[in-house]
């Protein structure tokens, strides 16, 4: 359980006035937001230490709400062995110095577990080392308290502040060789630990890209083509300049590639409010392309079509699955579907770009900002070098943020007007120039044996092609579960080629193949006559761990054992199998690994006579190894994950007509409210393996726990999403 | 077209056409970027502020529109006691994400527990289904506003 220590009666009852300046104590006391005075002295590019012990440390990768301004310092500070309440933490600028700045594939924990730590580490044997010197003793025989050195056997003791100067200068030791915390000793890593910002969040100050203020800045918009990567044949762009308040407005020159700067007008204005109305008079001919077959209809036709034959290509196959269908006592056949997704992070893309002299200023909330500095040196013919880019907050990552179209678009605009720009899409803009989470369709067979156990399994997977190749994030790899625990298996793919550019969205792969493969493995428990949990069990076999295959994702493979875990532990939770549930109530398990995390959820809901759909509560198991590092952060990521695939199965799905997509806006496309919002319950599992991230694998569970919650709650098997489009109701 | 407006106790005065958003002149002419843009279409309500206390969407609310009504923003409603209440239990209870959404949540929780001391989960969903929050931050507030009506009755 999280502690909380209440500190708010006493700061409001000592105070009045205004409590938020307030020094906060968090429950491992509290770390501020800031900058290293001019004093301090830098022990390595993440440690800064002032003479008054004040110690601030870089946090060096993208903030997107996942919690890592806090976590990577963390893991520094408790190496470094200072108190919390000393640290103050400061957002990295895109910066040679720093490998991996990145918010993307749940890699930070895995990442920087080790690394950060030894940063951390590093400096501590440094701080020694000046203090051991100081006193003319061995290194050895000193050792550290939170914020000082002590010599035990004379009772001496130095803090950090008096000792930095003197450790700076001491050779940065190997790395590798540095002894490191036994964690029973901990004192921040494990401890609930608050978001320093929240306190600027919840007043309103500018911090995000959107929130970026430049003197002279001018506010942009910039219309494209709503087929991707059509081309502007001629606009009525020089009537658009003679509009209020607007600066310029000139038509761009794009490339081919659907993740830089494509074709389009930009309209440059004293306000974005005006921008986006002069706009609204623009007048483009386009030149879409070929858009045949570029509809959801279309595709759907097509999936249909190409299921009929052969799989185009092989992912895997182990045994004879037609052997093994001929031998088991049932066999089904389904057909599953899920749509195209928008990211829709709730601060649409945005970025301020300012050129002069030669030199490009830039402020984003990007994801991944390396790459886009080096599309912005590529495309405007600038060099790297003359680039910085600052790291803002970001409003909602999801993956979107990944690709930096936002960023070269702003620059180029600020590069052409001569003055900064701020450019920021519209929430149509956003939606319809996404890089989508492909749709995906799944002609499943599957046979169970007289016992009960599943002994042959196939899919016939329908995917997504662009140029010729597999679409990013559309393709599934020959690990997919329960691939290397069923004797007879044969996964295959076909493709249909498609206009609109795909790309990663949290849990990406696994968000659709996951609502697919556990619907599917349901249905096929329940057609056997089998408890879900027990037919997952049977599948999972004993503990044991199963390596990857050579590849190019191959990972430290898949435990058996850390799969039933958490399927154990919420069957435990949730009251599996034992709770009486009212007519119209039922409960679906579902159980994913992705992104090296183990989870299991619960879902129960209910659906009355009209078809309505009240999810009344969720229960989360997962594995992510040792250490969770900050628990008050990780219950909210796994709860928001959840809650992620809760919303996106109810209400989400893109349609695609003529090459565009249709939905514009939150009025058709549905992020979860507060009244469709269920409790959350969220249980971790610790093991003896290292510890992994947890951004997304709460996430895939989420959808098909939903969906099979729905089959036992009704009888009707939902085959596709979102659930919103399926009548549910009695008499359907 | 000239207007003068009070924003969080004090007369502002502005040059924009009639039609331009309370939103944009709050972010763009006030320089009081709290006030979040998420949709301009009355869907996300990350864009609400207080006009003599009631909860709008600033995006639909055109400045010829104001006359002579009190707004409100996030950057000031630590002011009344039950927005500091709520800006406290947000703290206390860690209940931001990404964090894009709040400023709106906030507007929204202080003034249904300004009308609603102790509100139910019924008023809570009725009062805050207008607020989108992406990284679905939704146990969270729920905890926070009844947190915050409880700091109100001590
Ligand atoms: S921006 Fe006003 S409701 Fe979304
Ligand atoms: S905290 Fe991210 S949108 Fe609410």
């Amino acid at each position: 359980m999280l502690r909380r220590r209440n500190f708010l009666k006493a700061s409001l009852a000592a105070g009045g006035g205004l409590l938020l300046t307030a020094t906060l104590r968090g429950p491992a006391g509290a770390a501020t937001l800031g900058t290293a005075g001019p004093d301090a002295v830098a022990l390595n590019a993440y440690v800064r230490i002032a003479p008054s012990g004040q110690v601030t440390i870089t946090a060096k990768n993208p903030e997107i709400g996942q919690g890592v301004k806090m976590m990577l310092p963390m893991l520094i500070a408790e190496e470094l062995d200072v108190a919390w309440a000393d640290v103050q933490i400061e957002q990295a600028d895109l910066d040679a110095r720093y490998p991996g700045q990145v918010a993307g594939g749940s890699t930070a924990t895995p990442l920087n577990w080790l690394p950060m730590r030894q940063v951390g580490a590093a400096g501590r044997q440094m701080l020694i080392a000046a203090a051991a010197a100081q006193w003319g003793v061995p290194a050895h025989d000193c050792a550290t308290e939170p914020g000082k050195v002590v010599h035990p056997a004379s009772g001496r003791s130095l803090t950090y502040g008096a000792l930095a100067s003197q450790a700076a200068a001491i050779p940065v030791p190997d790395l590798a060789k540095l002894p490191l915390k036994d964690p029973k000793s901990f004192r921040i890593i494990g401890q609930p630990t608050r978001n320093i910002d929240v306190p600027r969040i919840v007043t309103g100050q500018p911090m995000f890209g959107i929130d970026v203020s430049v003197p002279g800045m001018l506010y942009a918009v910039f219309q494209k083509c709503d087929v991707h990567g059509g081309k502007l044949v001629s606009s009525n762009v020089a009537a658009i300049r003679g509009l209020p308040g607007v600066r310029a407005a000139f038509e761009v020159k794009g490339g081919a590639d659907l993740r830089g700067l494509l074709d389009g007008v930009a309209v440059v204005a004293d306000s974005w409010w005006e921008a986006n109305r002069a706009r609204q008079q623009l007048d483009i001919i386009w030149d879409e392309g070929d858009i045949t077959g570029q509809s959801s209809e279309s595709f759907a036709a097509t999936a249909a079509r190409l299921a009929k034959g052969k799989p185009e290509s092989s992912i895997r196959r182990d045994g004879d699955v037609a052997a093994g269908f001929a031998k088991a006592a049932h066999v089904i056949e389904a057909a599953y579907h899920y749509p195209f997704l928008s990211h829709i992070n709730l601060e649409p893309q945005n970025c301020t770009a300012h050129y002069a002299d030669g030199r490009m200023e830039i402020w984003a909330p990007t994801q991944n900002p390396a790459p886009g500095s080096k599309l912005v040196a590529a495309t405007l013919g600038i060099p790297e070098s003359a680039i910085k880019v600052h790291m803002t907050r970001v409003g909602g990552g999801f993956g979107r943020r990944l690709s930096n179209d936002y960023m070269v678009e702003a620059a180029w605009i600020a590069k052409v007007v001569g003055a900064p720009v701020k450019l920021v899409w519209t929430r149509e803009d956003d939606m319809r120039h996404d890089f989508y989470r492909p749709a995906g369709y799944h002609f499943f067979k599957g046979g169970v044996d007289a016992n009960g156990r599943l002994i042959a399994l196939s899919d016939h997977f329908v995917t997504f092609s662009q140029d010729g190749a597999i679409a990013a994030s559309a393709d599934m790899g020959p690990t997919e579960f329960p691939a290397r625990m069923i004797d007879h298996l044969d996964y295959g793919v076909s493709m249909i080629p498609l206009r609109a550019p795909t790309g990663p969205l949290r849990a990406p792969r696994s968000n659709g193949l996951g609502f697919a493969f556990q619907s599917f493995l349901d249905e096929l428990a329940h057609t056997a006559g089998r408890d879900p949990v027990q037919f997952a069990l049977d599948i999972l076999g004993p503990p044991r761990l199963l390596p990857d295959p050579p590849g190019p994702r191959v990972g430290p493979g898949f435990h058996t054992g850390r799969m039933r875990g958490v399927i154990e532990l919420v069957a435990e939770k949730s009251g599996w199998g034992k709770t009486k549930l009212p007519k119209g109530t039922g409960m679906g398990l579902a159980y994913y690994f992705s992104h090296l995390g183990y989870f299991a959820e619960v879902v129960q809901a209910t659906v009355d006579a009209e078809g309505a759909i009240v999810v009344d509560k969720v229960w989360v198991a997962g594995d992510i190894g040792s250490q969770i590092i900050n628990p008050l952060n990780a219950e909210h990521q796994a709860q928001g994950a959840a809650l992620d695939g809760i919303g996106t199965a109810l209400g989400q799905g893109l349609h695609v007509r003529d090459g565009k997509i249709v939905q514009g806006n939150f009025d058709t496309v549905l992020p979860l409210r507060m009244r469709q919002s269920p409790p959350v319950e969220v249980h971790f599992r610790v093991t003896e393996f290292p510890p992994t991230g947890l951004g997304e694998p709460a996430l895939p569970p989420a959808l098909p726990a939903l969906a099979n919650a729905i089959f036992a709650a009704t009888g009707k098997r939902i085959r596709s999403l979102p659930l919103k489009d399926q009548d549910l109701s009695a008499t359907a | 077209m000239q207007y003068v407006i009070e924003v969080n106790g004090t007369a502002r005065r502005v040059d924009v056409d009639g039609e331009t958003p309370l939103l944009w002149v709050l972010r763009d002419k006030l320089d009081l970027k709290g006030t979040k843009f998420g949709c301009g279409a009355a869907q996300c309500g990350a864009c609400t502020v207080h006009m003599d206390g009631q909860p709008i969407r600033a995006c639909q609310t055109p400045i010829a529109s104001v006359g002579t009504a009190r707004i409100t923003t996030i950057e000031a409603i630590g002011q009344t006691p039950v927005g500091q209440h709520v800006q406290a239990a947000w703290i206390e209870l860690d209940v931001p994400q990404c964090g894009y959404c709040q400023a709106g949540q906030i507007m929204s929780a202080t003034a249904l527990l300004t009308h609603t001391p102790a509100p139910t989960d019924h008023d809570i969903n009725d009062a805050m289904s207008g607020n989108l929050c992406r990284c679905a931050t939704y146990t969270r507030i729920r905890a926070a506003i009844k947190r915050a009506a409880d700091l109100g009755r001590t």
